[in-house]
């Protein structure tokens, strides 16, 4: 299970080293980390750090994608959680209350999207849409269009604080990542989820009930969504409707694509898309340390991630397999490629 | 008459293989000027495929086509099209959001300075239209009008375009009795003008009604060509199934089924199959009989659940049910293999394990996975009874044969271990060595006293395994044959007779 694991994710740990040797390349004091003042400092900390909305996004639309859907909402989810916990603090309330309330909205937001397109049939990306742009006018409505500024020193911590000296973030999103791959790999939640993604028709009539498993899928997106809200808003100190989450979707999305997972359902690896998330972030860092003009971060990232994607798609796959086959003069009597021993990129877990 | 005149198409030893195998056999089909030609056979017989040699949609692998006596190798519809072979397909193949002239003339504008000339399209449009008995106005999005009409529009269009042989590729499956008339006498004002008609279809009464004659084809192969006025139905019936005369043996002889547990009275949905009464008892095979679309599928469908009745009752050993759904279907012990293997059984890319326990899985609810131990257990059980052929069940299904796939699927409902298994063709489509396991497999079931449905166009099958024949036409029950009654004689008689002992 864990050897299947690690082959399925390889691709992704290799394009990862690269990038951060990339970083290493243009700082040679990334890979230096320190204790001070009882917290870990570092460039790396700071990758795991900053990469934790999106890490946290791609657990959920990692599922949402898995059953052929998309999630666009979850960038205004961010917001509306991230204004729902800013008021309740506001408001006098302790941070936990804080937390749950706006854990409360992410999840009703993710029942929102799963009724409409479980049972009303309404196309994920339609469905989604829809809460993407009123999601961030419910946001305004709770900030009443300012940025909602709060002192509470327990919800800030979800953002800046620490826990044994890793930033909470980390270990929020490390703690989501393994829970919710430990849901799905030792209930049959996984492999149902599969099912529907790959042919919805065909486990209907095996009799998986597809609806509560869509809704669910919306439901744990929309949680870690408001998780990534909350996050976001502790970090700055405030809610800001306007900019909370803004594209953060696209980059949730793209770290599940980077993660090999296809966009057309089926079979899917959360841990390969929190390295996507991961591998996101690791290209910010290096135009970041690169010290080059800010007005070619977006570019410069667009060529990188192409490069990434190229690499993965299947013409490229597809060579590496036919040259790694010429390779070994051993003919198989298998037939087809898949029922042979697989090159590690084309393996799934 | 017919052999006086010179044929206007002749197509003679039309061959075509798919990797590997036969689809067509040396195929001749000939037509003459002002005749409707039906083009018969069972599902995968080779009909859509010999039209696609014919049109040069497919490359045919060998054989000749003469059209007019000139020989022509047309390689793709465009080309055959120009040549004078227009074919119209059971969907509209039209652009419903463009306008009736839009889509008469699309490709052949009438032009005006290099600029379409609307009003020369809109006159000419309803010129042609009118010569089909339709007045309509042309401008008008093609959307708004009638799937008859469409239809119209597109044998207007193909007859412009080619206009010495028009080939309609079930035209009428979609449109009710009325529309039906439609097409049939615009059929009839176009073989009046010399053009010859293939008309592919599966209902016989319209062969009959608008036909003169018939080519029959199974396996792609040319069984028979008939002068319809000369023949029955029952005769091109059993010239489509090819039933063997020899005796099949009867292997369900009498046997003692049990005590009724499935019990459904006026039971149906309406447009797809209507009320029917059905007792089902253990250890009893209930064989469903009739050509395609007599409401084999629908009928296995609706007492699973796949779409819910909207009429008459169930009872699950003498309890009142509903069947709403596959899942509560599956909560009651019930199993249906279903027809579409592709497209309605595998899960594809999902391993041949996990596909062999997902109902079962999907039973117990997604908080309760099934032990690894047990999984395996259950799989390796499945794979040696049936003997399914697989290099490791943690290969995607899809790369399994056809004939592997259907077990696969098998396993995942005898896995449930239900009191009512459902198989809809269950022979479909695999090869030969699998076909008589499944069927050695049904017989063991029924042994174990399990209740089985079985749908199949195959009647020697049904013969061999029933112990009652249901026979199906039209979307209802016409017939029951019990014991003696039950040969293949008798299923097929039943279904060209159908209207009579209904």
């Amino acid at each position: 299970m864990i050897a299947a694991t690690f082959r399925r994710v390889l691709p992704q740990l290799l394009i990862l080293g690269v990038v951060l040797l990339l970083n290493f390349a243009v700082f040679p004091g990334f890979f230096h980390i320190e204790v001070q003042n009882g917290r870990l400092f570092g460039n790396l900390i700071d990758v795991l750090n900053r990469g934790a909305p999106v890490a946290l996004l791609s657990i959920g639309m990692t599922l949402v994608i898995a059953t052929k859907g998309i999630d666009l909402s979850v960038g205004a989810v961010m917001a509306i959680a991230g204004a729902v916990a800013a008021s309740v603090v506001t408001g006098g309330a302790g941070w936990f209350t804080a937390l749950l309330a706006a854990l409360a909205a992410g999840l009703a937001c993710g029942l929102w999207n799963g009724m409409l397109v479980a049972f009303f049939r309404v196309q994920p990306i339609v469905a989604t849409l829809v809460l993407m742009v009123a999601g961030r006018g419910v946001a305004q409505l709770i900030t009443e269009g300012k940025i909602m500024t709060f002192l509470n020193e327990g919800l800030i911590h979800l953002g800046a604080g620490t826990v044994f000296g890793i930033p909470t973030p980390i270990v929020i999103w490390l703690a989501m990542g393994a829970l919710v791959t430990l849901v799905v790999r030792r209930t049959a939640l996984g492999m149902l989820i599969e099912a529907i993604g790959i042919n919805e028709t065909a486990s209907r009539l095996a009799g998986i009930n597809s609806r509560v498993l869509l809704v669910t899928v919306y439901l744990t997106s929309g949680f870690v969504a408001a998780l990534a809200g909350v996050i976001v808003a502790a970090d700055i100190k405030g809610a800001d409707a306007n900019n909370a989450g803004l594209w953060m979707e696209l980059d949730a999305i793209l770290a599940v694509v980077i993660g090999g997972n296809s966009l057309l359902g089926g079979r899917f690896s959360i841990v390969a898309s929190l390295l996507g998330a991961l591998i996101i972030q690791s290209v910010n860092s290096v135009i970041l340390l690169s010290g080059m003009p800010p007005e070619f971060n977006l570019v410069i990232k667009a060529l990188i991630i192409i490069v990434i994607l190229v690499i993965q798609s299947p013409i490229v796959k597809q060579s590496i397999y036919l040259l790694r086959a010429k390779a070994s003069s051993t003919v198989s009597d298998m037939p087809g490629p898949a029922s042979r021993p697989q090159p590690a990129k084309e393996t799934r877990s | 008459m017919e052999t006086q005149m010179k044929p206007i198409l002749r197509a003679k030893g039309i061959d075509k293989f798919f990797a590997g195998a036969i689809a067509l056999d040396k195929v001749d089909l000939t037509l003459y000027p002002g005749e409707v030609h039906a083009l018969l056979g069972e599902n995968g017989a080779g009909k859509s495929t010999l039209i696609k040699s014919l049109t040069g949609a497919y490359h045919r692998d060998g054989g000749t086509i003469e059209l007019d006596g000139a020989q022509i190798d047309p390689r793709s519809p465009v080309e055959s099209q120009a040549l004078g072979i227009g074919t119209v397909y059971q969907e509209v193949n039209l652009l419903e959001n463009m306008s009736v002239s839009d889509n008469l003339f699309l490709g052949w504008q009438p032009m005006k300075r290099r600029l379409l000339d609307h009003r020369e399209m809109h006159r000419r449009a309803r010129e042609i239209l009118k010569g089909y008995g339709l007045d309509i106005d042309p401008t008008q999005l093609l959307s708004s009008y009638s799937i008859a009409i469409q239809q119209v529009v597109a044998i207007a269009r193909a007859v412009e375009l080619s206009g010495k042989v028009l080939i309609l590729d079930e035209p009428t499956a979609s449109l009710d009795r009325e529309e039906i008339e439609l097409v049939f006498s615009v059929v009839r004002n176009l073989t009046s003008r010399g053009m010859a008609v293939v008309f592919i279809t599966h209902f016989l009464d319209q062969v009959f009604e608008l036909c003169d004659r018939a080519t029959v084809l199974r396996n792609g192969c040319v069984v028979g060509e008939r002068k319809l006025a000369d023949v029955s139905q029952g005769d091109i019936v059993e010239l489509m199934l090819g039933h063997h005369l020899e005796a099949t043996k009867r292997r369900a002889k009498q046997s003692s089924p049990g005590e009724t547990i499935l019990s459904m009275k006026g039971f149906g949905k309406r447009g797809m199959i209507e009320p029917f009464d059905l007792d089902l008892r253990e250890g009893e095979v209930v064989g469903l009989a009739g050509l395609l679309g007599s409401g084999r599928t629908e009928t296995c469908k609706v007492i699973f659940g796949v779409v819910s009745a909207d009429q008459g009752s169930a009872e699950l050993s003498g309890k009142s049910i509903r069947l709403s759904s596959p899942r509560t279907a599956l909560e009651h012990s019930l199993g249906l293999c279903p027809e579409d293997r592709k497209t309605d059984g595998i899960v594809g890319d999902l391993s041949v394990r996990e596909n062999i326990i997902l109902s079962l899985q999907a039973r117990q609810g997604w908080t309760r996975p099934l032990k690894r131990s047990r999984i395996n257990q259950i799989v390796d059980e499945y794979v040696k009874a049936l003997d399914i052929r697989l290099a490791s069940p943690n290969m995607p299904i899809r790369l399994l044969s056809g004939g592997n796939q259907q077990k696969a699927l098998l396993a995942r409902w005898l896995a449930t271990e239900p009191d009512i298994l459902i198989l809809d063709e269950p022979t479909r489509g695999i090869d030969v060595g699998a076909h008589a396991e499944i069927i050695d497999l049904i017989e063991r079931l029924r042994e174990q006293g399990m209740a089985l449905i079985v749908a199949s166009s195959e009647m020697e099958e049904l013969v061999a395994y029933s112990t009652r024949v249901v026979v199906l036409r039209d979307r209802r029950q016409v017939r029951e044959l019990r014991g003696e009654e039950i040969t293949t004689d008798r299923i097929v008689k039943s279904i060209s007779q159908g209207e009579t002992a209904a």
